[in-house]
């Protein structure tokens, strides 16, 4: 059940996203910022946790659930310590994904070659 | 004779001629319905270079020698080098031909550039300040999308106006001694900007450039469109070709009959998945080089108007969202017979 | 003739582009975006529901799941496969996570040539530094606000 629910749920933000790139000229790099944007804003109105509840990774894996993480590290981060929280807990909360990418892309350039595209 | 012709057109006196030219292009374009005219194809896209900008450097050199030696001529007796490419800086250009110890002007004319080299290249001949002119330029799709676009391995989907950035250089020499073929006049471009911001869809950014050189190399010349046997253009795409069609009618002038593009020749976009057709300096130098010079030596054609056309924008003014003029520079070319 | 320098004449240009230059079936272009997109959410549920397998806590599984598709990603990218498949889906593929490894993956494989500091080092976050410069801003902005509605009790 939780597979149909993440199918349907991904797809859909995908397919939203693709009438975006369609009829706007958006290029992808804006649309990602988008994204992450309206996921930090939705999960600032408590709106994304059910919505993560009910699709699971049909909500985390798009680019909106970074956007939702980096909010709820931000908030956590404010409740345990006040003001300073507005600062730890950003980057912090994103961290794997940013790490993530940051480390196996390096090691990626010293293991592959650009190719041509044909 | 009166060499300054209306507003923008030259007609030399003296005579010019095309001694001889030479294509170095990529695989893909090897694949193309041109495949078997190009003098070389080379299947590497690195050109066995450490870098793509220094395989595009590596083509270039190799069009000149393969132009030097069709023509049987060797690098010191070229006066003069008119080049260009894409890159920053045509870096392509520079540190492919300096090998060739000779002269070099740099040129910028985006992919314009090959008619841009000749005009300059015909001028200094016909005005006797050389007997030997190298004229040449060269796009690598490889180094284009790196500068202009995205990092090869990037994903991002290309829309059907989008056009495909020919590996290939093409050189001409340009000279007193006879041939075939004959620079008799060329039209000036200048830069015509109609407002497109669409950086995508470079037919429709070009085509008013080209519609603008056309007409005015009639007007110029006094001529119709049934005075060429062929007017072509370098790399409008197939939208492209549309909207010059449109453009040239509210001109009244109609050249469907006659007219090709260089980048819907190059490319056959039903198999190879390029969309609107080949771009690049590339497109049109290749194309000239392979398929066009041969039907004037040949005599198949008479005389043609050349005019390949060049979007001038960089990734700093696109994305402080300037628009993207074009410019198209014209070259009537005419075939010579033996009896002349 | 020349340029156009009327703004209207500009609009009418563009419009007439518009109309002659063909564009994508839309439908199509969303069904594979959909199915995809749904396809590559399914692999994180995958993943999710392995590590959960494991009595690993609801934060450790979603790290380990971005992590992981993030892996998938890079190798893809540069294997030459990642391109492919958003040549094919489009936002089905940009719009994951994996979207984002692969806008990272490609700058530093392409760069690599013009050195580690200045080709890689520092074109690395050509395409996606703007996703975490406005991914941290507006987060910390919107945190902000919480800490403000706080001190005033309102939450």
């Amino acid at each position: 059940m939780d597979y149909l629910n993440a199918f349907w749920v991904g797809g859909l933000i995908c397919a939203l996203c693709q009438i975006l790139l369609e009829k706007t000229k958006m290029m992808p790099g804006r649309i990602m910022v988008l994204l992450v944007c309206v996921g930090a804003v939705l999960s600032f109105f408590n709106l994304y946790d059910p919505f993560a509840d009910y699709a699971n990774a049909g909500a985390s894996v798009p680019l909106l659930g970074f956007g939702h993480l980096l909010y709820q590290g931000v908030k956590e981060a404010v409740d345990k310590q006040g003001f300073i929280g507005l600062f730890t807990g950003g980057l912090k909360a994103g961290a794997v994904g940013t790490s993530g990418a940051l480390i196996f892309g390096y090691l990626a350039s010293l293991v592959f070659k650009p190719k041509m595209k044909d | 004779m009166k060499q300054i012709k209306g507003k923008q057109s030259t007609e030399f006196e003296n005579d010019v001629y095309i001694l001889g030219c030479a294509s170095v292009v990529g695989k893909k374009e090897g694949e193309g319905p041109l495949g078997d005219n190009f003098d070389k194809v080379v299947e590497d896209p690195m050109f066995g270079q450490k870098s793509w900008e220094e395989a595009e450097s590596e083509m270039q050199i190799e069009a000149a020698r393969k132009v030097l030696e069709k023509c049987k001529i060797s690098a010191d007796d070229i006066r003069m080098i008119f080049a260009g490419d894409l890159l920053a800086q045509s870096i392509a250009s520079c540190f492919g031909l300096v090998d060739l110890n000779r002269p070099l002007y740099g040129l910028f004319g985006a992919c314009s550039t090959i008619g841009e080299a000749i005009s300059l290249g015909a001028m200094a001949v016909a005005g006797g300040y050389a007997n030997h002119v190298l004229s040449m330029t060269s796009s690598h799709f490889a180094s284009v999308e790196k500068e202009f676009r995205f990092p090869l391995p990037y994903g991002n989907q290309r829309p059907p106006s989008s056009s495909w950035t020919v590996t290939g250089s093409g050189a001409c020499v340009i000279s007193s001694e006879k041939s075939n073929v004959k620079i008799t006049g060329i039209t000036s471009g200048k830069i015509v900007d109609f407002g497109l911001k669409d950086s995508q869809n470079m037919g429709g950014c070009m085509a008013p450039a080209a519609a603008d050189t056309i007409s005015q190399n009639m007007a110029d010349f006094d001529r119709n469109p049934e005075d060429y046997d062929r007017i072509i253009t370098g790399d409008l795409g197939k939208i492209g070709k549309e909207i010059l069609m449109e453009l040239m009618k509210q001109k009244g002038y109609d050249i469907r009959e006659r007219y090709l593009d260089c980048g819907m020749l190059i490319f056959d976009s039903n198999t190879q998945d390029t969309n609107a057709g080949g771009s690049g300096c590339g497109c049109a130098a290749t194309v000239l080089a392979s398929t066009l010079i041969p039907k004037l030596v040949s005599g198949e054609w008479k005389r043609i108007l050349f005019v390949p056309t060049g979007a001038l924008m960089s990734k700093v003014s696109f994305f402080e969202g300037q628009s993207v003029p074009g410019i198209a520079q014209g070259v009537v070319l005419e075939h010579v017979g033996k009896e002349n | 003739m020349g340029s156009i320098k009327d703004d209207e004449k500009k609009k009418e240009y563009e419009q007439y582009v518009n109309q002659v230059t063909p564009k994508n079936n839309l439908f199509v272009q969303m069904v594979k975006a959909f199915v995809v997109g749904g396809l590559i959410c399914d692999l994180g549920q995958v993943i999710l529901n392995y590590c959960k397998s494991l009595n690993m806590d609801k934060e450790t599984a979603g790290a380990w799941c971005s992590l992981t598709l993030i892996f998938i990603s890079v190798v893809l990218t540069g294997l030459n496969l990642y391109q492919k498949l958003v040549s094919f889906a489009g936002a089905g593929a940009l719009v994951p996570i994996t979207g984002f490894a692969n806008s990272v993956a490609a700058p530093a494989i392409e760069y690599q040539k013009e050195g580690q500091v200045f080709g890689v080092g520092c074109k690395i976050f050509n395409i996606a530094g703007p996703v975490i410069l406005y991914g941290v801003f507006i987060s910390w902005l919107l945190g902000l606000v919480y800490w403000i509605l706080k001190l005033m009790h309102v939450v």
